[in-house]
């Protein structure tokens, strides 16, 4: 799994270059906090701890939560979804390999229903024409630990919404899609920053098609379920819905679709059920962003696709050979 | 029309490194004579046969020593000339595993000097003659199962669709078959017809592997040179195992072998190129099965090549002819490297399953295991020829979830190793399911016993309640006779009671 950590890691370096250290904070915090649960529960349980670490899957799964967390929280955030994903959504269902929901998601998604404001943290990118206000490592640093911020400065002075709560909101409150892409929060196809960062996650995800290490069917399913519906409805009203491109390159679209659905303990192990769940997730996806109650809901789309996973493999044995058709 | 090109890919299954080269430089060694011989009586699925020798006896190669059991057997004979030293029971290899069974053990006298007894030379006309030949001629499946031929060809003579002439060799390491087809090409296509014409097959399909373009070539011109119209050619690509008899029907025909039967339940029959060859020797000259072609190969032995080896001849003198250990050698396996399982010594006997001896080092096969755990990445069940689910099916075999086992195909296994291949975290999968597989016969067969029990345990039950039930009826019979005589009885003193009223003085009217 450490190839993954190697695919991952131009996108980090992107993501730092237009938002600052934030990413890489979290994913040192991240880190302790998940390399420490695993050890102390591999304790408890008398198995070989360094063993257990080698596979480095704790830290994967701590380098997705990072990507998926805003980059300006407290320390802690990072510090107990390292614990959560491992503790609670890896280890309690039996290590490796035996947990039903995706880690890094379960501990997001509890960060994010619980501390919805915290969550809501993120940074404009390194951009010229918008109000761009650097906060450097050291800056960063003293947030994360300490809550302080350079003085006469308050949190809003920083934090932006993402541009697909931008979107979402604009449209809700009417105003067209052609009017909202002529913001600067937007780039040439997706959220400023966003898609470059977009741009080298799909990178190192052709990395891990190319290497063998995950298969086509997830990634191309769940791209499919979320820009076909985008499509449609883009192409049947153009102002009332985003466009596929904007979907694409905003959120959490290309790292769901070849790094977190992709976690083939909790996917289904057939060729055929993963492309039922690739595309359950893209097509849930693209339901919460356009109708739910969240800017993004790639997150809630893998959880609710993990617990659909015994039923699919279940469904999709293939024939066995020799065996009639049933 | 000689050239067959299957438009199927096969299901599942792997590329792998083939070791052929390092074996298949040099010509087949011949006229080897071991010091001694311990030849198997019991080398194949089905019967033993039947000793015909007593210890002390003079024999000459190719003399019987042994004639088929009954049902499905194959007689025996001395691979060379000797006296009989012992009879008794000695550990062989066969197609799957070890076996304890009867061995002729002969000191050899080296002269191989040949038998003129009773074999007639003459390839008899008709088929049941044909086929006791053939039975009589110890001839067994030649591509490492040993299965009797002449019980195999007998159960498609007749309804046979095609032919199939298995010289795929898809097993890495073994050569055999390559250099066979290579050196008596003729032989082997003279062999195949006679097999069409004994199983009246309208079409018989030689398969061999795009990796051996010299036998497709020899084959291909003796072919053209027999000039038969049922004569086929196809080759295959280089996937393991495309040479399985079940993958093999699939690739050429798109047809399956219904689970639990034979390729004979379908029409078609598979027969291994050394089997055609072994064939052709008992028709054209009489000769019967006292030897094969035996790929010694590996790292771990001096000479890899293909050696004409006497059955019986030690494992340990054979490697000592191919210039024996090297000394990094770690194990010694029969078989190829995928299907092939390890020998306990280098004492034992070649048999008529013995296609490889793998003398490999510790850079040639797997010795550690470090088993990680299962990440369901799916990666087996993508590889598997049989489109099973090895994942699921090794938790249930380590459970001996015996109905999991039965649902998920465990008998449709065909152990071919692709699954432990593939695996990113080096789990064990063949082996568990092997030993599962005689877990849940086992435990069928205890089934089996336990209704039977039932059914026999109900049957008495009825039994016992037909009886009791009988006994009341006829109790019941005898109250109402009874009854019905004490009624009569009443009757008739009633009858009498009224007539001495009568007579005392007709009161009544």
């Amino acid at each position: 799994m450490r190839r993954v950590l190697y695919a991952l890691a131009p996108a980090a370096a992107v993501y730092t270059w237009f938002f600052g250290f934030g990413l890489l904070i979290n994913f040192v915090i991240a880190v302790l906090a998940a390399v420490g649960t695993e050890a102390a529960i591999m304790l408890l349980r008398r198995r070989p701890v360094v063993r257990s670490l080698r596979d480095c899957s704790a830290i994967v799964t701590a380098a997705l939560l990072a990507f998926a967390l805003p980059p300006l929280v407290p320390w802690w955030i990072p510090a107990l979804g390292g614990v959560v994903a491992i503790g609670l959504a890896k280890q309690l269902y039996g290590g490796l390999g035996k947990n039903l929901f995706n880690p890094a998601m379960v501990a997001y998604v509890l960060l994010l229903v619980s501390f919805p404001v915290l969550m809501t943290q993120w940074l404009p990118p390194r951009m010229g024409d918008i109000d761009y206000r650097a906060l450097g490592f050291v800056d960063q640093v003293r947030y994360s630990l300490f809550a302080e911020l350079p003085p006469e400065r308050t949190i809003d002075a920083y934090t932006r919404a993402t541009p697909l709560d931008m979107v979402k909101e604009g449209l809700r409150a009417q105003r067209p899609f052609q009017e909202l892409r002529a913001h600067s929060m937007i780039g040439t196809f997706g959220g400023r920053g966003w898609e470059w960062v977009g741009n080298f996650i799909a990178l190192g995800g052709l990395y891990l098609l190319y290497a063998g290490i995950i298969r086509w069917h997830i990634p191309v399913s769940v791209l499919g379920g979320l820009l076909l519906p985008a499509l449609v409805l883009h192409l049947i009203d153009p102002s009332g819905y985003a466009g596929p491109a904007f979907h694409l390159f905003s959120g959490a679209a290309l790292l769901g679709a070849f790094f977190i659905a992709t976690d083939p303990v909790s996917a289904p192990t057939t060729d055929r059920g993963r492309l039922y769940y690739g595309a359950g997730i893209g097509l849930l996806t693209y339901a919460i962003r356009t109708w739910g109650g969240y800017p993004d809901g790639l997150a809630f789309a893998v959880l609710l696709m993990n617990a659909a996973v015994p039923l699919i493999d279940r469904y999709t044995q293939p024939r066995i050979y020799g065996h009639a058709k049933r | 029309m000689l050239e067959l090109t299957p438009d199927r890919r096969l299901t599942g299954g792997i590329r792998l490194l083939a070791h052929k080269a390092q074996s298949t430089t040099e010509p087949i060694l011949r006229g080897l004579v071991p010091p001694e011989l311990v030849i198997g009586l019991h080398q194949h699925a089905g019967e033993s046969a039947v000793p015909i020798v007593e210890v002390g006896q003079r024999v000459a190669k190719g003399e019987p020593i042994a004639v088929p059991g009954p049902g499905v057997s194959a007689g025996v004979h001395a691979s060379s000339s000797g006296r009989v030293r012992a009879i008794e029971e000695r550990l062989i290899p066969t197609g799957a595993r070890l076996r304890n069974a009867l061995c002729v053990v002969i000191d050899t006298d080296g002269e191989d000097f040949p038998y003129r007894g009773a074999t007639s030379s003459a390839w008899p006309t008709d088929r049941a003659a044909q086929l006791d030949l053939v039975r009589r001629a110890g001839i067994a499946g030649l591509g490492g199962a040993a299965f009797p031929t002449a019980a195999k060809l007998e159960g498609v003579a007749g309804r046979c669709k095609a032919l199939i002439v298995n010289g795929a060799e898809c097993e890495p390491y073994i050569s055999c078959d390559d250099m066979l087809m290579r050196e008596f090409p003729e032989e082997i296509v003279l062999g195949v017809i006679r097999m069409a014409d004994l199983v009246d097959a309208p079409l018989a399909i030689i398969v061999i592997e795009r990796d051996k373009p010299q036998a497709i070539d020899a084959i291909r011109r003796a072919a053209l040179a027999a000039g038969d119209p049922r004569l086929r050619l196809a080759e295959v690509p280089t996937i393991y195992p495309a040479g399985g008899e079940r993958q093999l029907i699939e690739l050429l025909t798109g047809e399956e072998v219904p689970s639990g039967t034979y390729p004979n339940a379908i029409g078609y029959v598979c027969q291994n190129v050394g089997t055609a060859y072994a064939l052709q020797r008992l028709a054209s000259s009489g000769e019967p099965v006292t030897s094969r072609i035996v790929t010694v190969t590996g790292l771990g032995v001096a000479t890899p090549r293909n050696v004409e080896v006497p059955i019986g001849t030690p494992i340990g003198w054979l490697i000592e002819q191919c210039g024996g250990y090297r000394d990094d050698v770690v194990r010694l396996i029969h078989g190829g490297s995928m299907m092939g399982y390890a020998l306990p010594s280098d004492e034992l006997p070649v048999t008529k399953a013995t296609s490889c001896i793998l003398a490999a080092t510790d850079d040639e096969i797997r010795v550690d295991f470090d088993e990680w755990a299962c990440i369901r990445c799916g990666e087996c069940g993508a590889a598997c020829p049989a489109r099973l689910q090895p994942q699921e099916l090794v938790v249930a075999a380590t459970a001996r979830d015996f109905d999991d086992l039965e649902a998920l195909g465990l008998d449709d296994c065909i152990e071919c190793g692709c699954c432990d291949v593939v695996c990113p975290s080096h789990i064990v999968l063949t082996e568990r399911f092997r030993s599962a597989k005689r877990a849940l016969a086992q435990h069928l067969r205890k089934q089996a016993l336990s209704s039977e029990a039932e059914a026999r345990h109900k049957r008495r039950e009825r039994r016992r309640e037909a009886a009791v039930e009988d006994t009341r009826a006829a109790q019941e019979a005898l109250k109402a006779q009874l009854r019905a005589d004490e009624e009569r009885r009443r009757a008739i003193e009633e009858a009498v009671e009224r007539a001495k009223r009568r007579k005392r003085g007709n009161v009544e009217p």
